[in-house]
């Protein structure tokens, strides 16, 4: 009989470690003492494991709201006219949607993952600090409330974009737009302290004899998402900043009859922003990095090389921002030089795909539900980067810019990528966990509605794109209607079939079948050498880690 | 045979989707330009590059998850690296990218060659809908979106051009290099016609460039495609493309129309057709804002009837529609509306919905202020 236990709780003994034990690394830690229960053990935690899953559910949860707003959305597009919403509460739908997504589900969602997997991976016995840790995750829930509750002030939420450009979103904003860049700065300071503390963690808590080149690539690829955060969410915070300025205090940073300039905006803003959508998908590309050898049961193709191609797409993505700004006017040089540097990003993400299908090459693959959704990222995600390849050309952008073509690249890198990674993660790593593996019936339900959904809904708004459709648009001439219905019935798939996700979650947590410490045949790295549910504390004594050899 | 089924369908699945993708309204527009042409041709270009890719890569993907199955008795290799493969696979791509870069180069040079243009045309962007300036020949007109509103509500049959309508399309002539220069006074626009290949946003405080050579007379759609606010989605632009002898008639009567308009100013004009014409300037311009039924928005864009207030200041109320309101999205109409324009629909506001300050506001009246 299955015991009990709330969702996702991995272990019976609330016990709570007492000082900020991580900085004993290399010392056996002694005497933790019982620590408050309930409530106030998860306000409380400094466990890295149990911040991890505080991450994941709460992730799991903006997913779902995130996806609700996708559905508005896409309930109003179904067909020609205006039906459900009105113009303004769509503006807020698109808007709250792309925010919640992006800095609520899957930001989170990777935080969740490296709390969880870092120290695991790496040999330590939590975070390097605890109680840091235990602050930045409080601070997302105030954070989406604040944000959330926007939609219920006067004038209504946000309405101009998940890229808010000014002066829409400072001097013909709604009042409630304080508040939107109070809870971005909040959010902004969570996700700067958390990087804070994964690098602190990875430079200073391997165990002995893991040299950086021996690192799982997710921690590698955590590494270098960690170091672009603390780059670009200050810069993120000054722009919102300068908003903030320009709305109450009367300063015209943007607006252009003070003298401002809104173009000043743009540039700051994608230089955050740049960077920011490979913040969402560094980590992804660690996630498939470790589950494709497993699966293939055949170490990764090119480790070094991988390790080369993450830190040149991390510097190169400081330099293509202006990709997003093909139509601003910007002066020719700059336009070729931006179209230059963004072709050029595209060689090492190739050179990562290179790589995941040579280690498949001559492997001994089997399908469990986490290789599939690899899989299925290393097929779709590669699609997105196709379609952004072509982005890149500059005078075909003027086309594609600001149409649905765009709105189907970044939804390709972005659900079949970043997001399809973290359910691939969730999958692989469950059985550590919760010491259950998860159904693996539920699983390819799950994957096979999720690929199908997503196909649907995304594809077509390729055509709908080079057909003429711009995006953000409530209502649509006659021709896009096929296009949209088709997405609107594949989102409506995608959003349902994510309850199986929940279900399987569920299911895993409250029994199955038991899991070995060593819960994957073809796993190799240093989480599956403890037991399978990973205690409370682990690597109270650093393991010894001994590299492969040739 | 059961593979045999599987390529097979997957063949014809292929062939099918490339059609589809290819075929009409399905795909970017050729266009009736040369740059459109150019942009077409490179869209094409590298979507076929990207289909080649995809072919090899894929199929040596699928080929390995097929051979090496482990349910089917694949034992895996030992080899985890190839500083050679490695080079290869770097190296061909940034050919090949290069290949790319050089007519993307060429194609980019063109569109930035403004010089030289026949005719200059200020469009500027105004929530929601486009101002044009036929510079240097004092012809300006507003164009604004004439589907109705039952249409979108789906009260009506939604029409051929569904949103896609304007009252006054922008004329231009075939064969003469038009050059727009772009602005917004308001938020950020982006004016875009794909078969003319122009997407160019327009910003407040910034004038853009941009320029064309239409070859086909033609009506030519096109939208706003940079979000601007509610009414993003209704804020279409029409160009219609004509010969130029036809432009040129055209545009000389446009002229005589502005010049009796502006005689307009010296006469007194009478309360009913400042009302008549004030009602169509308000609809057309200030109810997207201020509501037909002039209830606005609170608390945002405020309310014109039962603004008690407002109609004890006369002055004021001129003078915001001359001036607008700074730091807020109210718009200065001194250089988009005519002073006729202006005495009509401040004359207008102050007598409808029940407003009945008897107030009359002369052209003249504006046109002093305006000096
Ligand atoms: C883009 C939206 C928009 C449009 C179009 C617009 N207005 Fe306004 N209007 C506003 C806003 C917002 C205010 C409030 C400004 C403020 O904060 O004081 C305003 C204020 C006013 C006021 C002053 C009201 C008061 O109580 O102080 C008048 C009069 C006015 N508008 C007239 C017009 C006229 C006439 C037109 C058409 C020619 C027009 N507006 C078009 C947005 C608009
Ligand atoms: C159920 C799955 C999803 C559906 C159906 C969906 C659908 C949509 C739609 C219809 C839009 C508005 C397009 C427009 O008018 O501009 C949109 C925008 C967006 N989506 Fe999604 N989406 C989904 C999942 C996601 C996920 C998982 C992410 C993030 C990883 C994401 C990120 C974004 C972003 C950044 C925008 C732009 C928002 C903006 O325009 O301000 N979406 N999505
Ligand atoms: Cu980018
Ligand atoms: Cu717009």
């Amino acid at each position: 009989m299955a015991p009990k236990l709330p969702p996702q709780q991995p272990l019976q003994t609330p016990a709570e470690q007492g000082n900020d034990g991580a900085a004993t690394a290399g010392h056996v830690n002694e005497g933790y003492h019982h620590g408050p229960s309930g409530l106030m053990r998860w306000l409380l935690t400094t466990n890295h494991k149990e911040i991890g899953t505080l991450y994941l559910i709460f992730s799991l949860s903006m997913f779902f709201i995130g996806g609700i707003f996708a559905l508005v959305v896409r309930a109003e597009l179904f067909q020609p006219g205006l039906q459900l919403v009105q113009p303004e509460f769509f503006n807020q739908m698109t808007t709250m949607h792309g925010l919640i997504m992006v800095f609520g589900a899957v930001m989170p969602g990777f935080v969740g993952l490296a709390n969880w997997m870092i120290p695991l991976q790496v040999g330590a016995p939590d975070m390097a600090l605890p109680r840091l840790n235990n602050f930045s995750f409080w601070l997302l829930p105030v954070a989406f409330t604040l944000l959330l509750s926007t939609l219920l002030m006067p004038g209504g939420g946000p309405n101009f974009g998940w890229t808010f450009y000014a002066p829409l979103s400072t001097t013909y904003a709604p009042p409630s737009t304080t508040f939107f860049i109070l809870s971005l700065h909040i959010a902004g300071i969570s996700s700067i302290l958390g990087a804070i503390n994964i690098i602190a963690t990875i430079l200073n808590m391997r165990a002995p004899g893991m040299r950086m080149m021996d690192m799982p690539l997710f921690v590698w690829t955590w590494l270098i998402t960690a170091f672009l955060l603390i780059a670009v969410m200050p810069v993120l915070a000054g722009v919102i900043t300068m908003m903030l300025m320009d709305i109450n205090f009367g300063t015209s940073f943007f607006n252009a009859a003070g003298g401002g300039d809104p173009v000043m905006f743009q540039h700051i803003f994608w230089f955050f922003g740049h960077p920011e959508v490979y913040i969402m998908i560094l980590p992804a590309f660690g996630i498939v990095s470790a589950i494709i050898p497993t699966f293939a049961r055949k170490r990764l193709f090119g480790y070094a090389s991988m390790v080369y191609a993450t830190s040149s797409i991390a510097i190169l993505s400081f330099l293509v921002w202006a990709h997003h700004m093909f139509a601003v006017g910007l002066p020719l040089v700059a336009e070729l030089f931006f179209m230059y540097t963004t072709m050029l990003i595209a060689v090492p993400t190739g050179v990562k795909v290179f790589n995941w299908i040579a280690t498949l090459f001559q492997g001994s693959i089997s399908f469990e539900t986490p290789m599939l959704f690899a899989l299925a990222f290393v097929v779709l995600f590669t699609i997105g980067g196709f379609s952004g390849l072509m982005l890149a050309i500059a005078p075909a952008d003027f086309q594609y810019h600001d149409t649905y073509f765009v709105v189907a690249h970044f939804h390709y890198v972005l659900v079949p990528g970043a997001v399809f990674a973290i359910m691939a993660a969730v999958y692989y790593w469950l059985p550590k966990w919760t010491g259950h593996y998860p159904n693996e019936r539920l699983g390819r339900w799950h994957f096979w509605t999720s690929v199908i959904g997503v196909n649907l809904t995304f594809f077509p708004m390729h055509f709908s794109g080079l057909a003429g459709m711009p995006r953000r648009i409530p209502d649509y001439a006659l021709q896009f209607a096929d296009f949209n219905m088709a997405s609107s019935i594949g989102a409506l798939l995608f959003g349902t079939s994510q309850l199986l996700f929940v279900l399987m979650i569920i299911k895993c947590v409250r029994g199955g079948e038991k899991a070995p410490a060593k819960a994957w045949e073809g796993a190799e790295d240093l989480e599956w050498t403890v037991p399978s549910p990973a205690p409370l504390h682990t690597f109270d004594t650093p393991p010894q880690f001994h590299h492969r050899e040739g | 045979m059961r593979n045999l089924a599987g390529v097979v369908a997957a063949i014809g699945g292929s062939v099918w989707l490339t059609r589809s993708a290819l075929a009409d309204g399905w795909n970017m527009p050729l266009g009736v330009t040369d740059v459109s042409r150019d942009i077409h041709g490179l869209h094409m270009t590298i979507f076929w590059i990207c289909v080649v890719i995809g072919i090899v890569v894929f199929g040596v993907m699928f080929y390995s998850l097929f051979r090496y199955r482990r349910s089917k008795g694949a034992k895996s290799a030992h080899f985890h690296e190839n500083t050679t493969v490695e080079v290869v696979w770097t190296a061909i791509p940034l050919l090949i990218l290069v290949g790319m870069a050089l007519p993307a180069t060429a194609t980019l040079k063109e569109m930035y060659d403004a010089e030289d243009a026949d005719l200059d045309v200020m469009v500027t962007g105004q929530q929601w809908r486009w101002h044009y300036e036929y510079l240097g020949e004092d012809v300006s007109f507003i164009s604004n979106m004439s589907t109705p509103r039952d249409q979108i509500d789906g009260a009506a049959a939604k029409g051929e051009n569904y949103l896609l309508e304007v009252d006054q399309p922008l004329v231009l002539p075939v064969d003469r290099k038009v050059r727009f220069l772009l602005t917004s006074d308001d938020v950020v626009h982006s004016w875009w016609v794909p078969d003319l290949a122009v997407k160019q946003d327009a910003i407040p405080g910034f004038v853009n460039e941009n320029w064309v050579r239409i070859e086909e007379p033609g009506t030519y759609r096109g939208q706003c495609t940079e979000l601007c606010g509610r009414n993003h989605g209704f804020m279409p632009v029409v160009v219609e493309a004509v010969p130029p002898e036809e432009f040129d008639t055209w545009l000389a009567e446009r002229k005589q129309a502005a010049a009796r308009e502006a005689s307009g100013v010296d006469r007194e004009w009478g309360m009913d057709e400042l009302m008549t014409r004030g009602q169509k300037v308000y609809e057309s311009v200030c109810a997207s804002c201020h509501q037909v039924d002039g209830s606005g928005n609170p608390p945002v864009f405020p309310a014109l009837a039962n603004n008690p207030a407002l109609m004890e200041e006369r002055d004021r109320h001129i003078a915001t529609v001359i001036n607008g309101v700074s730091g807020a999205p109210m718009p200065a109409f001194s250089s988009t509306l005519s002073p006729v324009e202006i005495a009509a629909v401040v004359t207008y506001e102050r007598n409808a919905w029940g407003n009945e300050t008897g107030d009359i506001v002369q052209p003249s009246e504006i046109q002093s202020q305006l000096e």
